[in-house]
């Protein structure tokens, strides 16, 4: 190898393979992380929705029932459906993920992948149940 | 059981052809056999042209790692039944230069492994006199799986963000980085997350995971990262939050 850590710089020959725009779908691993990118949709859709319910709250009863009409069509419904799909692909796959960022030791042996990644569950778990209670009880 | 198995192999000849062409041949099927044992039979008995890379055949030197049916694997470590009946294509592998046939331009790596600063670094060498550097084995076990790695490169090939981006850092240097930070004698930290920190640092990585997938040593490097940008964000907080901390 030439001491000269540019030589390579000017090789006329190499071939360089161009990546098509398609490569996503050559592989389902690589199909499933476009996926899992495209769930941020979903979830943005959901906070859009959540702000025009504010909206529609502080503009007054009639917009606020314009607003739950609107809820109740099937273009609406479809929508939830699958941001709900995306949203809870999103969710888990995350969830699936957490170990691989956090390591963390209790005295000498690491805690287990499938704890870190069940506290998140559970989290949700707490959640989902605290807010089910409030829509019921409030 | 099959007595043969065709092999489609990818050849590039600079000086004969503008881009790789695919070449048939076929080779005596064994159950022993690995791809590398065909591709050497290929070289020795029916083409002596081939070119490709290859050293120690037991998956340690790293040398070997070519595409085969478009997933990044050591040919030494991957055997020919797999892929019954075949026919099996071995092209170079994906995301770098390729300089003649299934042999490619390793250059850019072995730049970016410098960059990581891949050996242990101390604030203060301690005098000889004082002995060598103790460690137990917990302490070993903190490091040991990222020190696995082989620099064979497959876990580039598998990352479409290096294939997209090619200024990215990518996923060996990182894990090789970290090997170095979980070492409790090494004292270079600060100095790697500053490098790793940059544009084409740990932040262009988007988590794809491919990398730990092909990693034929399980050093898991997409784990690497993801530890890295925790470790960053958690220092940038710290700096933001106390700024009269250590720098």
């Amino acid at each position: 190898m030439s001491l000269n850590p540019n030589y390579t710089k000017y090789h006329p020959k190499w071939y360089r393979k161009r990546i098509p725009i398609f490569w996503w779908m050559q592989k389902w691993a690589y199909t499933k992380f476009i996926l899992r990118e495209l769930t941020s949709l979903a979830v943005a859709f959901y906070a859009v929705v959540l702000l025009l319910q504010i909206r529609a709250l502080a503009q007054g009863p009639e917009a606020y029932a314009n607003f739950l009409n609107w809820l109740k069509t099937p273009v609406s419904i479809v929508l939830h459906g699958v941001a709900l799909l995306f949203v809870l692909f999103h969710s888990i796959t995350w969830f699936n993920l957490s170990p691989k960022a956090l390591v963390f030791r209790l005295g000498k042996k690491r805690i287990p992948d499938a704890l870190i990644a069940g506290s998140n569950y559970a989290a949700w778990v707490v959640f989902s149940a605290a807010i089910v209670w409030m829509i019921l009880t409030i | 059981m099959p007595t043969n198995i065709t092999l489609e192999v990818s050849r590039y000849r600079p000086e004969e052809e503008a881009e790789p062409v695919f070449q048939s041949y076929e080779v005596p099927f064994r159950k022993d056999w690995v791809i590398l044992d065909a591709i050497n039979y290929i070289k020795d008995n029916i083409d002596g042209t081939l070119s490709y890379r290859w050293s120690c055949r037991m998956g340690v030197c790293g040398s070997c790692g070519m595409m085969v049916n478009g997933t990044p694997v050591l040919t030494c470590a991957t055997f020919l039944e797999k892929y019954l009946p075949g026919p099996i294509r071995v092209e170079p592998l994906d995301n770098f230069p390729v300089v003649r046939d299934l042999v490619i331009e390793m250059t850019d790596f072995m730049e970016k492994l410098k960059r990581v600063q891949p050996w242990i670094v101390r604030e203060e060498e301690k005098p000889l006199s004082e002995g060598e550097y103790l460690q137990t084995p917990v302490e070993l076990e903190d490091y040991k799986q990222f020190s696995m790695c082989i620099n064979c490169m497959l876990c580039y090939s598998a990352c479409p963000v290096y294939g997209l981006e090619p200024t990215f850092i990518g996923p060996a240097a990182i894990a090789i980085a970290q090997r170095y930070n979980l070492d409790n004698r090494d004292q270079g930290n600060q100095q790697r997350l500053e490098i790793l920190s940059e544009d084409d640092g740990i932040f262009e990585c988007t988590l794809v995971g491919e990398c730990s997938a092909v990693c034929p040593k399980d050093v898991d490097p997409a784990g690497a990262i993801q530890r890295f940008k925790v470790a960053a964000t958690a220092n940038w907080w710290k700096s933001l939050l106390m700024p009269w901390g250590n720098k």
